[in-house]
């Protein structure tokens, strides 16, 4: 699958790194199911986007956890939540994001060989996740960029959230 | 009390040390036997014996490491952060040493990616175990590691600050220019900045050359109080300073991308010295990636938040100039067996001995080891000095 390049075939571009070849995969890496998160993908078979959410400090929580992370200094019983399923607009900005010119050496053979854009984005709701921007050049997306959820069916019915360009952007 | 008060500066010191690299990349020996070889080489450099051995560090298992040597130590270490985990054993060896927990101590590395591929030896399974975090929030989406989430964080770097690949680049070429002047460097041609930006983009905005390499390597270094560094056969390289801090693990839950937990770090293993970054000869910053350096630039406080690309271009780390960083070729152009941290440590204490050679800072009393583990997750830092800085 590597092609060799004389002179830097070391160098981690490469995937003669160690660890990378872990990740290879026929299409894509299906998720596994979180012990706190089959709620969530439950509601992606709908296409519905769920946030889980503190109801003490009213706030999201990415990813889903047992207990919330931001109740530092509650004690007893009240530690940690309670929490509850928040539904999410869809809407996002573009945190950060990188096109990935290898994909053979990102084992994401779901690109069938073309770049692909990895981002960052912060929904509307205030949590960050990570995701695939489609439905555009991968090196137009840009940080700051309005995008809006869709959905790729996995094997088992349930569906991982991507984004694409928001209306207005496209 | 305050960590004023609880300091353990200048109470321990590195007096033996090793490290084994090759200009072709690939190491002859291998596993147990590479390893073994490096603490009797460290053991060696010192003047020690394995008896004189009460303490092991090793991030797989010090158990079954000190079981291997026939140690019973009563110190034992395994903390696992990737490529700062020697920087986290310098810091808790030598806060054991100043308790009176052991008295000396040893850490060891030995990787060799590159040769059990070329030799198809069968390599040892790595990466997480059972369903987690990363694997169902992160690598579905093709985000390659361990480059992915540095290039998350260069692009970010790069939207709020107006950070270049230019000035990216300038990282890659005044290490490369350390590397020349090391014969045991893997990459010693001379590099351009044109060159990095023509070298083939892999996650973007980083190209290969902002890449580090992936070759065999190993190292070990040996610890000990004070009162006992002074009876040994080197100069002792006294841990002024040292602090670790984590923020994340996953990329998705870094605060704040471009600042690493290497801010609380530094600032913390600085105030132990009490010291700062006007006082540092040598700075040894961990380089996966271009970007990681530049963030040790800023989060260690050699210049302001954001500032950290004009100032990589224009301040001088290459030889001769004003801030000597990573003086061994770094893991851009030297080494990278992947958890290259070892190697900050035993080059900083080469300068502090004045054993570099034609890389030799004149006059080097202070020196910074600087590790990063996993994803800019695990920053670890070590202040060094030489008997004058006590």
């Amino acid at each position: 699958m590597t092609t060799a390049r004389p002179g830097h075939t070391e160098q981690a571009g490469h995937t003669e790194q160690a660890g990378h070849t872990e990740q290879r995969v026929r299409t894509r890496l299906e998720p596994p199911v979180g012990a706190e998160s089959g709620p969530y993908w439950d509601a992606t078979r709908e296409g519905r986007l769920l946030v889980q959410w503190c109801l003490r400090c009213d706030r999201g929580i990415f990813y889903p956890r047992a207990f919330c992370p931001y109740c530092t200094g509650v004690g007893g019983d009240e530690v940690g939540g309670p929490l509850a399923w928040h539904e999410a607009s869809g809407r996002a900005t573009v945190h950060a994001a990188v096109v990935e010119h290898r994909p053979e050496a990102a084992g994401a053979l779901f690109a069938n060989g073309t770049p692909y854009c990895v981002a960052l984005v912060d929904l509307e709701e205030g949590v960050r996740m990570m995701t695939n921007i489609v439905g555009c050049r991968p090196e137009d997306v840009h940080s700051g960029m309005a995008v809006t959820v869709c959905w790729e069916r996995l094997s088992d019915g349930r569906q991982l959230a991507l984004f694409r360009p928001a209306e207005e952007e496209t | 009390m305050s960590r004023e008060e609880r300091t353990a500066r200048g109470a321990a010191a590195i007096v033996g040390m090793i490290d084994d690299v090759s200009p072709t990349g690939e190491l002859d020996r291998t596993g147990r036997e590479l390893e073994v070889a490096m603490v009797l080489g460290a053991l060696e450099d010192a003047g020690l014996t394995l008896a004189d051995v009460d303490g092991v560090c090793h991030p797989e298992s010090a158990v079954a490491f000190a079981e291997y040597l026939g140690l019973h130590p009563t110190f034992v270490e395994s903390t696992m952060t990737g490529g700062s985990s020697y920087e986290v054993h310098l810091e808790h060896a030598a806060a054991a040493i100043a308790a009176g927990l052991c008295e000396v101590v040893v850490s060891v590395y030995a990787s060799t990616p590159r040769s059990d591929r070329t030799r198809k030896r069968r390599q040892p399974r790595r990466g997480m175990a059972g369903p987690n975090p990363m694997q169902e929030w992160e690598l579905p989406f093709g985000l390659r590691l361990p480059m992915g989430p540095y290039a998350l964080a260069a692009d970010r770097h790069m939207h709020e600050f107006g950070t270049t690949s230019e000035q990216l680049a300038a990282i890659a070429v005044s290490t490369r220019e350390w590397a020349a002047l090391n014969p045991r460097a893997r990459y010693r041609d001379p590099l351009t900045v044109a060159d990095v930006l023509a070298s083939p983009l892999q996650v973007s905005p980083l190209h290969l050359l902002d890449c580090c390499l992936v070759t065999d390597g190993a190292g070990a270094f040996v610890m000990t109080s004070a009162a006992r560094a002074r009876t040994l056969r080197k100069p002792p390289v006294y841990v002024l300073g040292a602090a670790t801090c984590t923020d994340h693990m996953g990329i998705t839950q870094m605060p704040d991308l471009t600042t690493t937990p290497g801010a609380v770090s530094g600032a913390r293993a600085f105030a132990m010295a009490g010291l700062g970054p006007a006082d540092v000869d040598v700075l040894m910053g961990y380089d996966s990636f271009t970007i990681t350096a530049l963030l040790h630039l800023e989060d260690l406080g050699f210049c302001a938040k954001g500032e950290g690309g004009p100032f990589a271009a224009e301040v001088g780390l290459g030889p001769g100039g004003s801030l000597p960083m990573n003086t061994n070729g770094g893991g851009l152009s030297f080494t990278h067996p992947g958890m290259y941290g070892m190697f900050l440590i035993t080059e900083a204490v080469r300068q502090l001995r004045g054993e570099a050679d034609a890389r030799q800072v004149d006059g080097a009393e202070v020196a910074v080891a600087h590790g990063s583990g996993m994803f800019l997750s695990v920053l670890s830092t070590a202040v060094l000095g030489t008997e004058a800085t006590l």
